[in-house]
């Protein structure tokens, strides 16, 4: 059914009316009596050994309540803090897993590094305390350079991962592939860097926790995007507080891209502390922590080998990947640079063999861990650079090699060398439709053109693919994962007739108080202002897993399809009593219930009046009440994949790249809101390009200091720097769930590196430009035209 | 931000009187750049002089050929003062690139003059068209103004009242904007009034500097043509993660070039 609020329909966001009048409630908002506010005296050395800590100034400091140390919190029993995800090396050996402590004891291992908690009657008492700690360090060297951080010599940041080695993992045979290179007619080779970033969500991590002494009860609000895996995660494993002692609250929250997925010190300390101090306790990063220790993305160093034969199909991919871990495991660390990265480096194509070898190391920098794509765009990047670099090199054009190798519609489900097995897809009518749109056959009237007006026009192609909708829980458990996947939803129907959708997604930006309500409407025949949805707090929704890897509709939305089946089946039973009919004569139809070829009916409100005043009721048969809930375990990820062309003109005499023309085709499979799908394909294409353009988290290689540690030196995309987009759409629904929905949270981010690099490189092709580091700021590029000139004039 | 006790004179004198009388007084423009510092906790100022009560210190004027620009001129109201773009519309030109629209509503010549910020807008249209600096205690010429790194020749408790520029025949201020910052990396402005021209650089030294060579090409030929062999030493200009000293030497060739194309159109 398409009506004006259902399934297809563009509905305005609802959630952004308080979003837009300040009337949103953040964690930082929250009025607690008799707060306290917390300050984390942070490490200044990226390595250092903690030789005293003297705290006899800063306890006589006015407003003090408590100051706490590694040393009390070790004291305490206070566990590591977690990686949830167990991967095994190529000897089948789990991964190295160093000590994460919550407030560092001994040493420290980063700039940010927290060292001591100050509790005080306000914010600005705890930091006039902390300044007046005194802590002793032994500053020692440190490994801030990946390209070095195996190399014997390398300061170690960890006793338990020697060497710096976390795990050396690897996929596919190498042998077959190498066989299969000394084959080949042509190999392609590429080193590239896939530059560190800062995720940079506009509210910054904050935490609020109390204690209730009376029922032993703690609440935490936390800026997370998965509140009850937060709580297991404290409960099962940290703090020891049981679960059901434990509420976790996440209200709205302002962004998080993959970096508020994660548990972190400072919520740990918070709320482990409440029951201490006895009062509750807030505390709210300001923006130099957020850049110094929300969890970083990124940051490969890689060397890819592509082996094509005579006519431009590819036989085999080789790929070697360092990947930085910072200086400890964050939650889901391990898994990004091997599950959400190798398993991808199919592509879009029909390589048969592919071997890819990653090694982890730890570094004195800040963790890394997933942000927005994780893994997914690394591995594009890598794919479609390397693709692009072999169309230079056999001086075939870039679409065509792609369209050469894709993998065939006719091949779904289609198994990669990889692990994955593709679900669907129909990849060369993207391309086209792309093609069409960039009107890529005008590039070279327009590059002449540029050309004329002194500028260096040039094209990109990035053909992505990405494998999101975590996931299957069998599938995540035998790869390592620790948690399930699937996802929850419950109808809670009232005897009005309105409903609450509770889900155990988490909507941080992404609008699904929108979307789920429009599933429903859709199904049910609901009025969108008769519904509500519910989200974040694990004391009134029921467990579920969160919002990351572009999972929420695909899985969630799933759950709620699922919960709206069983709201249907039962509503089918009391209207069939109702009416006097069969149930099996029963058919829902635009939110009534109907006996065909009568006009009797029973409208979806009057059933839910029945079931919660049974009076007239088939209670022998059923239950009254209508209140339904569903879990829903995927059988395979959702499989989006798209093709996005960039063209850039770079002006050879400041390296200033302006990109002019931007286009993103992609298959979503079926789409729910077209409008909220611009928007996440818009911001995901604006952080591609920042992370092809400008971003870049820098630190000193020798101190560890955070160079790029605010927005006067990191530089965030801003509107000027994207044009408008050009999008388009091909859908192939996805086969295996209810809604044939795919992903569409990271496509943007996933893709746009590689178009846009490959559209630099191309620009600078004819000057003998061969090789163009990530991001291409204008320093970086003036200084490769400037050498090429110099290059070409001895 | 450490505590400190906050003032609010009516008048330019008791701004003075204030300032004079406490070990650590600082005088408070827009706040733009005040503010951040404190939360920072970079400055701890005992007392904090707001100037915004004090009436006589904004507002645009008209003397003869000069335009005086009081200190507490917002950057918006320069940008878009009929008086600014009919006598120099490169210096409300200028003013419309200072930072976004929140910082230009707030920000004032005054506070970005006396701070003399490496990256700053302001000083290179100062220097480039040779404007007077007017004080509470008397006035500089801006070749001596602009002393180095954030300093000025501004003694202790000294207020800027106005800015005095003379029109220029011809003139136009090219910016090369920090990516991340935006603020300045390099920005050149080029003034010709007469037979002399100021060639005045921003960005790329500690303070704002002139390139006499550039002037005295330009002074005989005002065209690009003139000064594309000119070639200006990077030895003491900045170096970050965004721009080498070898780069921005490279860029005050290229704004200079655009800044005089600019004048000339
Ligand atoms: C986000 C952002 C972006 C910016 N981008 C740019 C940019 O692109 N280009 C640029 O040029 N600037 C930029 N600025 C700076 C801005 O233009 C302000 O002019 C500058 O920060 C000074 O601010 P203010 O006038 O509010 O002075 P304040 O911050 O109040 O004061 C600055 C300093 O000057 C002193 N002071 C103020 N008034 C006087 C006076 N009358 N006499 C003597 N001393 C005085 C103060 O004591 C203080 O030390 C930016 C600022 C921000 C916050």
């Amino acid at each position: 059914m398409t009506t004006a609020t259902g399934i297809g329909a563009r509905v305005k966001r609802r959630e952004d009316v308080r979003f837009l009048t300040g009337t949103g409630r953040y964690v930082d908002d929250l009025p607690l009596a008799r707060a306290t506010y917390a300050y984390f005296l942070r490490s200044p050395h990226a390595h250092a050994k903690i030789k005293g800590v003297d705290l006899s100034e800063a306890e006589k400091m006015p407003g003090v309540v408590a100051i706490f140390t590694g040393k009390d919190l070790a004291e305490a029993k206070v566990g590591s803090l977690i990686c949830g995800w167990v991967v095994k090396d190529k000897h089948g050996e789990p991964h190295k897993a160093p000590p994460h402590p919550v407030l560092a004891a001994d040493t420290v291992r980063y700039v940010g590094d927290p060292v001591v908690m100050v509790v005080a009657n306000s914010h600005d008492e705890a930091k006039d305390a902390a300044e007046k700690i005194k802590v002793d360090y032994e500053v020692l060297p440190a490994n801030v350079d990946l390209a070095k951080a195996l190399d014997k010599g390398t300061a170690q940041v960890h006793a338990e991962a020697p060497g710096n080695l976390i795990y050396d993992w690897e996929l596919g045979v190498k042998a077959d592939v190498d066989a299969a290179f000394a084959k080949a007619a042509h190999v392609t080779k590429i080193d590239i860097v896939n530059n560190r970033l800062i995720p940079n969500a506009m509210e910054p991590r904050a935490a609020a926790a109390e204690y209730d002494k009376g029922t032993g009860h703690y609440t935490l609000w936390s800026t997370s995007q998965n509140p009850h895996v937060l709580r297991l995660i404290l409960s099962a494993f940290v703090l020891g507080i049981p679960e059901h002692k434990l509420r976790v609250i996440a209200p709205d929250v302002g962004g998080g891209f993959g970096s508020k997925i994660f548990c972190y010190n400072e919520e740990t300390a918070v709320c482990w502390a409440s029951s201490r101090v006895g009062r509750p306790i807030k505390w709210t990063a300001e923006r130099s922590e957020s850049f110094m220790t929300d969890a970083h993305g990124r940051d490969h160093v890689t060397h890819a080998e592509l082996a094509l034969d005579k006519d431009g199909k590819f036989l085999a991919l080789k790929v070697e990947t360092i990947a930085n871990m910072g200086a400890y495991l964050s939650t889901f660390s391990t898994a990004v640079p091997t599950y959400l990265y190798a398993t991808l480096l199919a592509g879009q194509y029909t390589t048969p063999l592919i071997y890819a070898n990653v090694k982890a190391a730890v570094t004195h920098t800040a963790p890394v861990d997933a942000y927005r794509g994780a893994g997914r765009p690394e591995a594009t990047f890598v794919i479609e650079s390397i693709v692009s670099q072999a169309a230079k090199d056999l001086k075939v054009d870039p679409a065509e090699l792609r369209r050469k190798n894709f993998i065939p519609s006719t091949a779904f489900p289609y198994q990669t060398p990889v692990a994955l097995q593709y679900d669907s897809g129909n990849y060369p009518p993207i391309i086209d439709e792309a093609m069409k749109i960039a009107d890529y056959r005008g590039f070279e009237a327009r590059r002449a053109e540029a050309k004329s007006r002194g500028k260096l026009r040039g094209i990109g192609f990035s053909s992505y693919i990405e494998a999101c909708g975590l996931a299957p829980s069998q599938v995540i458990g035998q790869l390592g994962g620790g948690v399930g996947q699937w996802e929850s939803a419950q109808l809670k129907f009232n005897p009005t007739g309105n409903v609450q959708v509770i889900t155990g997604s988490h909507s941080h930006g992404q609008g699904h108080e929108t979307t789920f309500a429009q599933i429903v409407s859709d199904k049910l025949g609901v009025p969108l202002e008769n519904i509500e949805v519910v989200h974040g707090d694990t004391s009134t929704t029921t467990f579920g897993m969160g919002t990351y890897g572009s999972r929420s509709l695909a899985v969630g939305g799933s759950a709620i399809m699922k919960a709206a089946d069983k709201i249907i089946a039962k509503g089918k039973k009391i209207a069939a009593h109702l009416m006097e009919a069969s149930v099996d004569d029963v058919v829902f139809e635009d939110g009534t219930f109907k006996v065909a070829g009568t006009d009797k009916n029973v409208p979806l409100a009057q059933a839910v009046f029945a079931a919660y005043v049974p009076h007239n009721y088939p209670l022998a048969e059923i239950e009254p009440g209508m209140d339904e809930n569903a879990f829903y375990d995927p059988a395979n990820f959702v499989y989006p994949a798209g093709t996005q062309i960039c063209e850039v003109e770079v002006d050879p005499d400041t390296g200033e790249t302006q990109i002019v023309n931007f286009t993103a085709v992609d298959d979503f499979g079926n789409i729910i809101n077209p409008m909220i799908v611009e928007g996440q394909v818009h911001g995901g294409i604006a952080q591609g390009v920042g992370q092809a353009l400008l971003e870049h988290a820098v630190y000193d290689k020798e101190t560890g200091q955070l160079v790029s540690g605010s927005y006067m030196d990191y530089t965030m995309p801003r509107a000027d720097d994207v044009p408008s987009f050009k999008l388009g759409y091909k859908v192939t629904p996805c086969p295996h769930n209810p809604l044939g929905v795919k992903g569409c949270g990271e496509a943007g981010a996933i893709a746009a590196p590689a178009a846009v690099m490959n559209a630099v490189r191309d620009a600078l092709a004819p000057l003998g430009v061969t090789h163009v580091p990530m991001p291409a700021t204008p320093l970086s590029v003036w200084q490769l035209i400037h050498g090429a000139s110099r290059a070409a004039a001895e | 931000m450490y505590d400190f006790a906050y003032h609010r004179p009516k008048s330019l004198a008791d701004a003075a009187t204030v300032l004079k009388g406490k070990d650590e007084a600082r005088p408070m423009a827009g706040g733009m750049t005040l503010i951040p510092t404190l939360k920072q906790r970079l400055a701890r100022p005992t007392d904090v002089v707001d100037l915004g009560g004090v009436k006589e210190l904004a507002g645009i004027k008209v003397e003869g050929s000069n335009l005086v620009i009081g200190a507490m001129t917002k950057h918006v109201t320069v940008a878009t003062s009929a008086d600014v773009k009919r006598m120099i519309p490169a210096l409300a030109d200028l003013a419309g690139m200072i930072g976004d629209p929140a910082v230009r509503n707030r920000g004032t010549i005054g506070g970005s003059v006396a701070n003399s910020d490496p990256a700053a807008d302001y000083p290179a249209a100062v220097l480039g068209l040779n404007a007077t600096i007017t004080t509470n205690t008397g006035k500089h010429a801006a070749d001596s103004f602009f002393k180095g790194l954030f300093e000025t020749a501004l003694g202790e408790g000294e207020l800027i009242t106005s800015i005095s520029f003379p029109k220029p025949d011809k003139a136009a201020y090219m910016k090369f904007r920090n990516p991340a910052s935006r603020y300045a990396m390099v920005g050149v402005f080029v003034a010709k009034t007469g037979n002399t021209v100021r060639v005045a650089v921003t960005g790329a030294g500690p303070a704002a500097f002139r390139v006499k060579a550039m002037e005295d090409a330009l002074a005989k030929n005002f065209t690009s043509e003139a000064i594309k062999d000119i070639k200006i030493p990077a030895d003491g200009l900045n170096s970050d993660i965004h721009g080498s000293a070898e780069y921005r030497a490279h860029l005050v060739g290229v704004m200079a070039r655009r800044a005089v194309d600019a004048a000339n159109k």
